[in-house]
């Protein structure tokens, strides 16, 4: 909300400066969001009257004026614009004027005297540009100080007014609140009712008396709309904001900023039979001021004449019964409409005017016929012209219903002590109504105030009144109690700094992405969609972070890097049901890594990183849990993953990730000239971790033996790991792959494996034979198991 | 005759002469070795099976029991010599060895180490981890919630009933009629509140809730997604000045500044009240860094906390702007392109 303070200042009373004021607004919750002056500062500037014009000798585009500045005698200054002329009335800065850049002395312009200079808007800075003097009334009183005939010591305050005090939405509200703020005294002007002229009127009909509590109108026959709009009026609407229409708009503009009362004019020649406010019916219509066509909704509130809807009511008139300066008869409309039939109408529409934004929060009730008094009284005084009767329909108006604020819950809720007097005195600040029984107050809130029906309402409004800054900063004193520590459970910063420790830089990435990552890459045909996205490439919700991460690395390898290992961690977002109704969020961990292992040095050879490296990282971060539960890798596909080198990761046979190469498709695709691998796991299934228990420390140390076999090429060795594990042979403590060959000596389609084997008793020393018969059960196992033959 | 003369006298047995000139000849036998196998031949010629000082020592049974003690003596003190001759040259020459292999080994130790890259975390997450330690101090526990929250979570949970003016001021992103994503991290308090009842858990409840939140905005001061934290104090006794003490608490240790003041301005929250912007000192001047409040009666309503009993606080953190403001950054964007040059900074 945007107002001039010179119009505040003459509505209350306050002797702070213009600083001061704007300070306590915002610390009493009406932030000033910003505040200008109307012109920047200047002296010596009056208004002047160009007596005669001559050329100057010497100089063609320069005029030698004659100007009268309100002394004895007119003063003679050289001029160049186009438009100085004898009678014309502009500003002139006289000798000694300081005006924006310019100090004004006595000079000779090309050989001619001038004691001054005559100004443009734009040198005295009310505008950018400007083309020639300003061009002031021709009755402007000649010699008065320009910042006073123009009102110019004046600055811009702009509001930023929370939903809750549409009570300030006007000059009136604002004044009363800085009332209270300050202690000051507000004069506001006192309306009266204006007297009909004539006995015409327009019968009204609220069919909707819930939705529309109290409607007035009045019939004013014969204005004159073509007369201009005075200058003081204009400029209170310019100065906030507001342009000026005609004459019989501007009024009901300007009471909708003096009293928040959105107002409506309709030409009455424009309307056929008697005015009905209902909501709107099936296929009605109507096309708005703003030539806006809009198809209207059951629940939309209208008023009607015989015609049909001609205004959405607290919204926008419509068309068709506009007032414009032809108009020589207007209904003047001032109504009170519900605030939750309003609200979120004018947005369905893509509409906030500055009635349906005062509706939807809230207009005083009390100021319905008041405002409609005086919007008649100011037509009659520019335009002339006879007030009808009033009509007047009234239902059930809002009952401000009485607050009880007890000392002591105000005192425990802000934490400082408060004497009653002090409530009192704020509470009579502004202006509640109140008794007071047993330190409780009973405040009955008044009808402009719609926040105001709980206590904390009323304690919000105390404390804003003593002032924030006067609650002091204190430390709460209570009951302490340690938080659980579980350690079975590991914080995700653990998972964190493991991929940071493997080289891994974090990312933060859009939880939003495109939807052909999600179609092309990852496979999913119904990616959960935004239905007002920020753009087209951010329009799904993402089921996987890897699109992030190839996306981040195609960014940095344009920027001159060629490797990157970037991680992230952070949600994906999936239906959790086919119906598409409710929805499930998975934690993940995710990891990219392209290029050389290690960064390019001495000590170390380029080489580009490959799968193992890689499960080396995912077994990192797995590292806690498969202590838990047994996890594995299996052989699988993926739409993004290299089919030869793709790995589901499993966790007691569920599935918690997958790593894998980038498809060459892909790789391709990003324009990747060397291999990326991807991973990513379900982080809630790996932060289970097992808590520690001791087992005796076998004082006997174990046996190695090795053994060779030979298996088919195609056989998994987590399969033969299994099988193993799963056998548990007595004395077997370990068994670990350390060779792999294929090749000369090995069948084709066979490869042979190098097993170390570990082998332990705890109560006694492992004999020889204690071995072999270890060796031999293994053996037996692995032929049956997994067809395979000791190695020669 | 004078070879033969000379013949006769090698004939006189070696243990009956004087074996002393051996020791000044071994040592220089052994000091010409250049090396160990050198060595090894001139230590035979002396000690060795057939060596000079064996011979002797052989010899000595030829000998009546009274001349062989003190010719034996005699050839001992000359093994000893020869043998710690032979002591000190091996010694020289292994040293000497060593050194040249020692030499051979040296290396440049000011070259730069064989590197792994070196990974870091997010800015962001620095803050997060941060903030979570901080309130972690004083007894507060880490809530989480959905970021695709239901309208009545979001709204209407906080006292936003649909069509409120307060939705205006939340550029919400709609996934359909009935869900959004949150627009703030305010319904995890619900959530939170709610679970706290259903597990007969009762106040003293203390929280925070970091998390991403989203907004339809963009533009060089907003980003469309952003992390905030929200804070939440239920307790008996808790009022509007702990909730001022606790952020301003919070603040200077979080800059690790003691002489950061927080202003409290009056704002609108629906779901507190009475509701403040929070302002930090910050060179001279203000800058808003959250909103706050104490817990409004309707959501303890919605939860089913008693508000005569139990009073609470609630604020919310914009955790981009802490951080922009730790670190210096300037512009908000650097924390979603994921740039590398950026990133690398927070090592």
């Amino acid at each position: 909300m945007q107002f001039s303070e010179n119009w505040l200042r003459s509505l209350v009373g306050t002797d702070l400066d213009s600083q001061a004021l704007s300070h306590a607004l915002t610390m009493a919750g009406l932030e000033v969001e910003d505040m200008q002056p109307v012109a920047a500062p200047f002296t010596k500037v009056v208004v002047a009257k160009i007596v005669s014009v001559e050329k100057h000798p010497d100089a063609d585009r320069l005029q030698v004026c004659s100007v009268d500045v309100g002394l004895a005698q007119p003063i003679q200054i050289v001029c160049g614009a186009a438009n100085a002329r004898a009678g014309l009335v502009a500003p002139c800065a006289l000798v000694g004027a300081q005006l924006p850049g310019i100090d004004i002395k006595q000079a000779k312009v090309r050989g001619v005297e001038s004691f001054g200079m005559m100004c443009s808007s734009k040198e005295l800075g009310l505008t950018a540009e400007a083309t020639g003097l300003l061009e002031l009334d021709s009755l402007a009183p000649v010699g008065q100080d320009i910042r006073q005939y123009l009102d110019l010591d004046d600055h811009l305050l702009t509001l930023k007014l929370t939903p809750n005090r549409s009570d300030c939405l006007s000059l009136t509200g604002i004044a009363r609140d800085v009332a209270a703020i300050t202690g000051a005294a507000t004069c506001l002007e006192e309306i009266k009712s204006v007297p009909n002229d004539t006995a015409d009127r327009l019968n009204a009909v609220v069919a909707e008396q819930q939705a529309c509590p109290r409607y007035c109108g009045r019939l004013i026959t014969g204005v004159n709309a073509k007369v201009s709009t005075p200058a003081w009026l204009v400029k209170r609407l310019e100065r906030s904001g507001l342009r000026s229409i005609n004459v019989l708009v501007d009024v009901t503009n300007y009471v909708l900023l003096a009293l928040g009362q959105p107002m409506h004019a309709f030409d009455s020649a424009k309307l056929s039979g008697d005015i009905t406010v209902r909501f709107a019916q099936k296929n009605e219509s109507l096309r708005l001021l703003n030539e806006q066509e809009v198809s209207l909704k059951s629940d939309d509130l209208v008023i009607a004449d015989g015609s049909g809807p001609i205004a959405l009511a607290g919204i926008m008139g419509g068309q068709s019964t506009s007032v414009d300066e032809a108009s020589t008869a207007v209904f003047l409309e001032s109504a009170y409409f519900t605030p939750t039939v309003i609200a979120g109408k004018a947005r369905r529409l893509g509409l906030s005017t500055d009635s349906s934004y005062r509706f939807e929060r809230g207009v005083d009730f009390a100021n319905t016929r008041l405002a409609l008094e005086y919007a008649t009284q100011l037509i009659k005084q520019l335009c002339g012209g006879k007030a009808g009767e009033v009509t007047e329909c009234l239902g059930v108006l809002p009952n401000r219903l009485p607050v009880k604020l007890r000392l002591s819950r105000l005192v425990s809720v802000l934490g400082i002590p408060f004497a009653e007097e002090k409530v009192a005195q704020l509470l009579t600040q502004l202006g509640f109504t109140y008794t007071l029984e047993q330190s409780v107050f009973t405040v009955v809130p008044p009808s402009y105030r719609f926040d105001i029906s709980i206590e904390e309402d009323l304690i919000e409004e105390v404390a804003r009144l003593h002032g924030y800054d006067h609650i002091p900063t204190q430390a709460p004193v209570a009951t302490l109690s340690m938080l659980e520590a579980p350690e079975a459970r590991a914080h995700q910063a653990v998972l964190r700094d493991r991929m940071v420790a493997a080289g891994y830089q974090e990312l933060v990435n859009y939880s939003f992405v495109d939807e052909a990552w999600e179609s092309d890459l990852l496979a999913n045909p119904k990616p959960i969609k935004l239905k007002n996205p920020i753009a087209s490439n951010l329009s799904v919700m993402r089921s996987s972070l890897w699109g992030g991460l190839l996306d981040s690395l195609v960014y940095n390898l344009n920027r001159k890097h060629d490797r990157a290992m970037l991680f992230e961690l952070g949600a994906s977002y999936h239906y959790a049901t086919a119906q598409q109704t409710s929805f499930t969020e998975t934690t993940r961990i995710a990891g990219l890594a392209y290029g050389s292992a290690k960064p390019e040095q001495w000590a170390a050879a380029a080489d580009d990183v490959d799968f193992f490296e890689i499960k080396a990282h995912v077994d990192a971060l797995l590292s806690d849990a498969s202590a838990l539960l047994p996890l594995s890798y299996e052989k699988a596909e993926h739409s993004a993953l290299h089919p030869g080198q793709t790995a589901r990761i499993l966790q007691d046979g569920k599935p918690i990730g997958w790593l894998g190469k980038l498809h060459p498709k892909w790789q391709q695709h990003y324009n990747l000239t060397k291999s990326t691998f991807l991973f990513e796991l379900d982080v809630d299934a790996i932060l289970n971790r097992r808590i520690p228990a001791y087992q005796d420390v076998s004082k006997l140390l174990p046996v190695r033996r090795d053994l060779a076999v030979v298996v088919d090429a195609s056989m998994p060795v987590s399969v033969m790991m299994a099988a193993i594990k799963k056998a548990a042979i007595p004395m077997l403590m370990d068994v670990a792959l350390f060779d792999i060959y294929q090749g000369q000596g090995v069948a084709e389609n066979k490869k042979s494996l190098a097993l170390s084997v570990l082998m332990h008793d705890t109560q006694k020393t492992l004999t020889d034979s204690d071995a072999d018969t270890v060796m031999a059960n293994l053996l037996q196992l692995l032929q049956d198991e997994c067809n395979a033959t000791l190695r020669n | 005759m004078h070879l033969n003369k000379k013949t006769s006298l090698l004939k006189i047995p070696i243990y009956m002469t004087d074996l002393s000139h051996l020791i000044p000849q071994a040592q220089s036998d052994f000091a010409a070795s250049a090396n160990m196998n050198e060595l090894e031949i001139a230590k035979a010629k002396y000690l060795g099976k057939i060596g000079l000082l064996t011979d002797a020592l052989k010899g000595l049974g030829k000998l009546s029991n009274e001349e062989r003690p003190a010719a034996g003596a005699a050839i001992n003190v000359v093994k000893q010599a020869v043998e710690a001759a032979l002591t000190s040259r091996r010694e020289a020459l292994l040293n000497a060895e060593q050194a040249k292999q020692l030499a051979q080994e040296s290396i440049d130790v000011s070259l730069p180490a064989r590197a792994q890259s070196t990974g870091g975390l997010h800015p962001v997450t620095l803050t997060l981890q941060r903030i979570e330690q901080l309130f972690h101090s004083i007894g507060f526990e880490v809530a989480t919630g959905p970021e695709i929250e239901t309208d009545f979570y979001n709204f209407t949970a906080l006292n936003i009933p649909e069509d409120h003016p307060a939705r205006a001021m939340h550029d919400t992103f709609y996934i359909d009629d009935a869900n959004v994503l949150r627009t703030h991290t305010s319904p995890v308090q619900i959530r939170y509140m709610e679970n706290a009842l259903k597990t007969h858990k009762t106040p003293p409840l203390k929280i925070i809730a970091p998390g991403r939140v989203y907004r339809v905005d963009s533009d060089a001061t907003h980003s469309p997604m952003f992390h905030q934290v929200e804070g939440l104090w239920v307790d008996e006794d808790i009022s509007f000045a702990n909730l001022k003490g606790v952020v301003q608490d919070f603040l200077q240790k979080f800059f690790e500044r003691d002489d950061l003041t927080v202003r409290f301005r009056p704002s609108f929250f629906p779901f507190t009240e009475p509701s403040a912007e929070m302002d930090m000192s910050w060179n001279g001047g203000w800058l808003e860094i959250g909103g706050c409040g104490m817990v409004h009666p309707e959501v303890f309503k919605h939860v089913n906390i008693d508000s005569e009993k139990y009073r609470g606080f609630a604020f919310g953190l914009g955790v981009e702007r802490l951080t922009m403001l730790r670190y210096g950054v300037n512009d908000l964007r650097h924390f979603f392109n994921n740039d590398l040059r950026f990133l690398s900074q927070f090592k």
